[in-house]
């Protein structure tokens, strides 16, 4: 387990005796490393965070991590509560909570969620409840309480769901620089073309790893298809891979105008 | 009525013991009760206000001390409750309606058969002023000031559990164990507040309070603080109100808090300003 913050070996995990969620699952996750898991709805993305977290049971095989490993993790934004009274410094703050801790944010501690929100692009919202923040701000309001629990590792359950594409791309920006800093993350996501322009590595998951590596080993059709279950198509562009993210097979019904044109292909 | 007149109660001394109890219940149950509105479990609040009083009966039958005895039991509920939703495809609510009212009617059917241990059925069921002792009062103080130790030691813990379950566990805290202890708080306050308030407006007492807070600040330290105050007010005000009124303390209790509540919800806005909350209300 040398360099290995987490090992998933032969994990095989299911819910209340069910079916198996995650089936024979194998990953390294090496100190330094962002990594994003792709795979459709229910392929068990979130389970392997779980799982990799220690909240989940494993019906066979084994997850090990470092003794001592700090993890925080960043939650789907549509499981937070946003009706819940607290304000950002209080979101960020209540994250150190193990131990014996005075309940208010200390003056020092102040400062560090301070310095922690300023360094997201977050300055000054302390004091905001957090509703009234944009959807790119919210997420990083999570991603600020996930940093000051000093985490080692960080694990994002698809953090860039119901974003507009130009905040995505500020979130996955963000990550990388996170990342250049030494941080190891790791992600859950829909967005194949997010992860093929900002992460080095890709897990595609259908219960099973179906393939590991640079997006440009792993997002090629066969891959993909396997992981989807519908043949998709690649492209080259700019030196990047685009998947059409949609099945080829898939009906697509063209744009009409009001005028009954068809929009233009 | 004259200043003379809204004083002379508490010459006597049961009134001004039902005005600490009162007091010093409306300031617990607010303060629980902001843990209660926030997770949604208003409802066990009064499930476990029902399943005590079957646990103040059977403590009562089979000669254990009363208050420990319905302790036990509603510590015991709401961990069957716990167990039941976690083996069982049932909803917690349906639990909480199967195992409570059972125990609740299990009460009632024991104080029919054997009489109520203590004192009269009706004191326990909607409060009474005259029922307050000078032990009530002790233990009223020292419930307060076990949860007060316990919110300020674990206010983070119970922030984090409260707020996103799921992540506290990721991060190592160790959510139930969390669950429990506030589960163990709920039903010490029921327990020690249910003289003066009655079982079935227990429930009343933890949410209102908590609720009008909500609706008047954006911070969760600001809205325990203003839950304790909206509830020790509304305890002060209701005990005096059920004497010169000559109604049950648990009804004038509860229908003050209200009267809180009908005040935040027309001047809402107004008052989060003055309590530095610019924002509406969610």
């Amino acid at each position: 387990m040398a360099g290995a913050l987490i090992v998933v070996d032969d994990l095989t995990v299911s819910y209340g005796g069910g079916a198996p969620v995650l089936i024979d699952v194998d990953l390294t996750i090496e100190s330094g490393d962002l990594v994003g898991v792709v795979g459709p709805s229910g392929s068990g993305k979130s389970t392997l965070l779980k799982a990799m977290l220690g909240t989940v049971d494993a019906v066979s095989g084994s997850v090990r991590r470092v003794p001592g490993l700090a993890v925080g993790l960043v939650p789907q934004v549509e499981t937070i509560d946003w009706n819940f009274p607290v304000t950002v410094a209080e979101c960020v703050g209540m994250a150190r909570a193990r131990g014996l801790r005075m309940p208010w944010i200390t003056r020092a501690e102040r400062a560090e969620i301070a310095e922690v929100l300023d360094r997201l692009g977050m300055a000054g919202l302390g004091n905001r409840h957090i509703r009234e923040l944009s959807g790119g701000q919210q997420q990083r309001v999570f991603l600020a309480r996930a940093l000051f629990t000093n985490a080692q590792v960080i694990f994002l359950d698809e953090p860039t769901s119901g974003l507009d594409v130009r905040t995505r791309h500020d979130v996955l920006h963000l990550l990388d620089e996170l990342n250049a800093d030494g941080l190891t993350i790791v992600l859950t996501t829909h967005d194949l073309n997010g992860i093929a322009a900002h992460l080095p590595t890709v897990v595609c998951l259908n219960r099973s790893v179906i393939g590991a590596g640079r997006p440009d080993e792993v997002l090629v059709p066969e891959v993909l298809e396997r992981t989807y279950g519908s043949p998709m198509e690649v492209l080259e562009h700019g030196g990047m891979r685009v998947v059409v993210d949609a099945p080829i097979d898939a009906t697509v019904t063209p744009l009409r105008r009001s005028g009954g044109r068809g929009a233009s292909a | 009525m004259t200043w003379d007149e809204l004083i002379r109660p508490f010459e006597f001394e049961f009134f001004r013991n039902g005005i600490y109890v009162a007091t010093i219940a409306g300031a617990l149950c607010g303060l629980v009760g902001c843990y209660v509105v926030l997770r949604n479990m208003s409802y066990i609040g009064h499930g476990l206000s029902h399943s005590i009083f079957g646990g103040y009966a059977v403590a009562g039958l089979i000669g254990v001390n009363l208050f420990l005895g319905a302790g036990i039991w509603g510590v015991i509920t709401a961990l069957a409750v716990g167990g039941i939703v976690r083996r069982r495809p049932i909803g917690s609510d349906a639990a909480i309606g199967v195992v409570t009212t059972a125990s609740f009617a299990l009460g009632l059917a024991l104080v029919q058969l054997y009489g109520s241990p203590g004192r009269n059925a009706d004191a326990l069921l909607f409060g009474n002023v005259l029922g307050v002792t000078t032990s009530d009062v002790w233990l009223i103080v020292g419930v307060a000031l076990a949860t007060a130790a316990i919110v300020f030691f674990f206010y983070r813990p119970l922030l984090f559990t409260t707020f996103d379950t799921q992540v506290a566990a990721a991060t190592g805290i160790r959510t139930s164990w969390i669950d429990a202890l506030l589960m163990i708080v709920l039903s010490a306050t029921v327990l020690a507040t249910m003289n003066v308030m009655g079982v079935t407006l227990i429930a009343a007492t933890l949410v209102v309070p908590a609720v009008v807070a909500r609706m008047l600040t954006d911070s969760f330290a600001k809205m325990l603080a203003l839950s304790a105050v909206i509830g020790a007010v509304s305890g002060f005000v209701g005990m005096n109100a059920s004497y010169h009124l000559d109604v049950a303390s648990g009804p004038t209790i509860v229908l003050t808090s209200a009267c809180f509540f009908i005040i935040a919800f027309l001047a809402g806005g107004r008052l989060r300003r003055l309590t530095g909350n610019v924002g509406h209300a969610h």
